[in-house]
């Protein structure tokens, strides 16, 4: 058993590629309980940085600066009464929160966090990843259906024709991304999620860079697509708040409705860790093939610590900022605490051994999380469309550039070759 | 199964609905009075081919508070702060607007300093009611963030009222006759820091807004209507503006003393939401324009007209009308002659504007009727009454 644990410890490929159960099973629960997690801050972020750019400051009474609201808002919907309507289709309403988040979930078996640290890679990845994401809008669908009720059936009907369009934009933008990967000396492309990053290092461009703008048209379309695909603002329309009251969640309420957030929160980290891997390198730090030599990978390689220590000086920073007041005594101790906490994750990752372990999901991390810091300031920025503008937008904007980029990628692949 | 509550709605032509394959027939949508864009407790019910709207109908009351016949109860002394809790976002105007009316009827004229005094806060009134439309249209449309920046800028107006009158919202700053508050030290100084302070604000939300594609998307050719319907609904204030008709009380028939300030009235030509969102900013500036010229020119004199101690004005009746935020904001009041109102009548800008609704939505989507309610600037206290 104990041979079993540790042959895989020396392996240069995923668990899952090993076919190690143990590790896979591992690997399974940490990326469960990391994207859990990366949720609860998420939603932190999403309400703090909302409201600085609002000018208000968001949560600030559980805990300091409101560090412990996500964990208060869901104690509260776990304790919250459970509503089904009386009318409802209970099977189905039980069934569709479920359902998104399931797909939300499964799509983070094929994401590669590093070389070797994803579940498994799969020869058909990105194909997985694109064919689950979208069983969501199905979750979504029955939920608008189950309900019995006009608002959200709307609701249910504009994510569908949204998704439905929006997907095919996508899928395009993705096939001119996986052409990029076959323009090797072989000419053979991949699927895998793994092999696309490596075809990235191994022609020593990002993708979103290859044959400018060619690769910057598909990403641009496939970052406009994956808000839509999300389902938030300002393509937010099924849950159109001023429209439709809270759209095809309408009827949901506590633990439910939160299962919805926790299914549309992943699914934006999963989109957003395909937008990474296809055309930002992935797990790779910058001028991976340019800046090399030991002295830049020592310097790159204190990236990590460095930042968790930038983020422990700005805890500091507010720490020596709270009121002196008695009142806010524990408050500061907690902040100061997490600060602590913070500092020492840092230190601990100048560790040489753990440096070297965690640069990879370090980069990718760091990718993904400006994509939802993007997510967030469009959230700030943009009304909302309306359905049939979205529409026009998908099919009579999207839908042509991404062909034409596919193409042309196509075309200039084979003359430069 | 259709509710009963929609069954009396005789120009929806309701009647039995058809059953299809698939039972793909119409769809009637109750929106409010519990809906998080209908500003208060207004109910539309929307008649919906799919997004399509094919006929509305609007349910109101559900705030009817009885004022005008409150009036009738009371004095006219007594009932002077009822008017604010009408349009409780331009309370100023709704109380200018009474008290001139009463004025007239009594024969007695405001002194200057009053009338300058009282042009002073309606205008910073208009500014704050604007404010208020386009954070909440905004937020209807989608865009979060002007709402919280227009909060912002309106809160230093509230700061002027209630350092003023003791009171932000429902003011009650003006008296049958002037007004009952000498203004305090500083007055002049706070409103010129304001006009400086929100000049850029201005061009802030325009920044936000304007050219924003998803604005223009959103709010150009919806919600149209012709100068013609406009006339024939009787709608007024910056709706009727925004069709190209250079109609604005305080030029047509000037009141308080707005004769001697030099400003412009805004009008645009396409009658969208979007010009009604231009003529509504470009006012704000022409109202800032007006306090920045009377603040200047505020003489020194009594605040309060000799108003008899019971006011008691000869039989008889008036109609005046002011140009309140959201348009023609009239009172026709009769008098038997005793210390009561025999009858009042207001004639609520919103209340009027909202006719023009289903006119405005019919054949366009539901996002629309959202922009629509929010772009026609009602505030539901004034349309009960």
């Amino acid at each position: 058993m104990l041979d079993y644990i540790t042959s895989y410890l020396n392996a240069n490929v995923t668990p899952g590629q090993a076919g190690n159960m143990f590790w896979a099973f591992v690997y399974i629960m940490v990326v469960f309980l990391g994207i859990s997690l990366a949720v609860v801050a998420m939603n932190w972020l999403e309400r703090k940085a909302l409201a600085h750019m609002q000018v208000r400051l968001g949560p600030m009474r559980v805990g300091p600066h409101g560090l412990l609201q996500p964990i208060a808002d869901a104690i509260k919907l776990l304790l919250k009464e459970d509503i089904i309507p009386e009318r409802a289709d209970k099977a189905v309403f039980w069934l569709a929160p479920f359902m998104v988040v399931m797909a939300a979930f499964t799509t983070y078996i094929v994401v590669p966090f590093g070389p070797t640290h994803a579940i498994t890679d799969m020869n058909i990845g990105i194909l997985f990843m694109l064919g689950v994401s979208s069983l969501g809008v199905l979750g979504i669908v029955m939920a608008g259906w189950a309900s019995n009720s006009n608002y959200p059936l709307i609701g249910a009907l504009r994510s569908s024709a949204q998704m439905i369009s929006y997907e095919v934009a996508m899928g395009m933008a993705v096939v001119s991304a996986v052409l990029m990967t076959s323009l090797n000396d072989k000419g053979i492309g991949t699927l895998s999620m793994i092999g696309i990053v490596q075809a990235q290092q191994e022609q020593g461009i990002w993708f979103v860079f290859k044959y400018f703008p060619l690769g910057l048209i598909a990403f641009v379309i496939f970052a406009i697509a994956m808000v839509a695909e999300t389902n938030r603002a300002p393509f937010d329309l099924p849950e159109a708040e001023s429209e439709l009251t809270a759209g095809f969640h309408t009827e949901y309420s506590g633990f439910r409705w939160s299962l919805f957030m926790l299914g549309e929160y992943a699914a934006m980290i999963a989109v957003s860790s395909v937008a990474v891997t296809l055309w930002l390198g992935g797990w790779l730090r910058p001028f991976p093939n340019t800046l090399t030599g030991p002295g830049w990978d020592f310097l790159f390689s204190l990236f990590p610590g460095a930042t968790f220590l930038l983020l422990a000086g700005f805890t500091f920073l507010g720490v020596m900022r709270m009121p002196k007041h008695p009142y806010f005594k524990i408050q500061t101790i907690g902040l100061g605490a997490f600060g602590g906490a913070l500092g020492l994750i840092g230190l601990i990752l100048f560790v040489p051994l753990v440096r070297d372990r965690v640069q990879d999901i370090y980069w990718f991390v760091a990718k993904v999380a400006v994509f939802m810091y993007l997510y967030i300031w469009y959230r700030a920025t943009f009304p909302r469309y309306r359905f049939d503008q979205l529409m026009k937008v998908g099919w009579k904007v999207l839908l042509p550039t991404s062909i034409a980029a596919l193409i042309a990628t196509a075309i200039v692949g084979v003359v430069l070759k | 199964m259709t509710t009963d509550a929609t069954k009396y709605l005789s120009h929806l032509e309701l009647g039995e609905r058809e059953q299809t394959f698939l039972d793909s027939n119409e769809l009637i949508i109750n929106m409010g009075p519990q809906h998080p864009a209908t500003h208060g407790v207004l109910r539309v019910i929307l008649k919906l081919d799919g997004e399509k709207v094919l006929g509305t109908e609007c349910v109101i009351g559900y705030l009817h508070r009885g004022v005008e016949k409150i009036a009738e109860n009371r004095t006219y002394t007594m009932f002077n702060p009822y008017v604010d809790r009408m349009d409780y976002v331009a309370a100023v105007s709704n109380g200018l607007g009474y008290c001139e009316a009463v004025e007239k009827l009594l024969n007695i004229e405001a002194p200057p300093r009053a009338n300058f005094v009282r042009v002073i806060l309606t205008e910073l009134n208009r500014i704050a009611s604007h404010q208020l439309w386009l954070g909440t249209h905004a937020l209807d449309i989608g865009a979060m963030t002007p709402l919280f920046y227009t909060f912002r800028d309106r809160e230093e107006i509230l700061k002027i009222f209630e350092k003023y009158c003791g009171a932000r919202l429902t003011t009650h700053a003006f008296r049958i006759g002037g007004c009952l508050y000498e203004t305090y030290d500083g007055f002049e100084r706070d409103v010129k820091k304001f006009v400086d302070f929100v000049r850029p604000k201005i061009d802030e939300y325009e920044e936000l807004l304007t050219t924003n594609r998803i604005w223009v998307e959103r709010t150009k050719g919806v919600g149209f209507i012709s100068p013609k319907d406009c006339i024939a609904l009787g709608v007024t204030g910056p709706v009727l503006r925004a069709s190209g008709v250079k109609w604005d009380i305080r030029k047509a028939q000037p009141y308080a003393n707005y004769k001697e300030f030099d400003f412009e009235i805004p009008t645009g030509q396409n009658g969208d939401t979007y010009d009604r969102y231009l003529v509504r900013l470009a006012e704000m500036r022409q109202s800032l324009r007006i306090i920045s010229q009377a603040v200047q020119r505020i003489p020194e004199g009594p605040i309060m007209a000799k108003v008899p101690k019971v006011i008691k004005p000869p039989v008889g009746e008036i109609y005046h009308s002011i140009e309140a935020p959201k348009g023609e904001l009239g009172y026709f009041i009769v008098s038997d002659g005793s210390t009561q109102p025999y009858r009042v009548r207001v004639r609520p800008p919103s209340f009027v504007n909202l006719q023009a609704l289903d006119l405005m939505v019919r054949g366009q989507l539901v996002a629309d009727v959202i922009a629509v309610i929010g772009t026609l600037d009602i505030v539901l206290g004034e349309v009960d009454r």
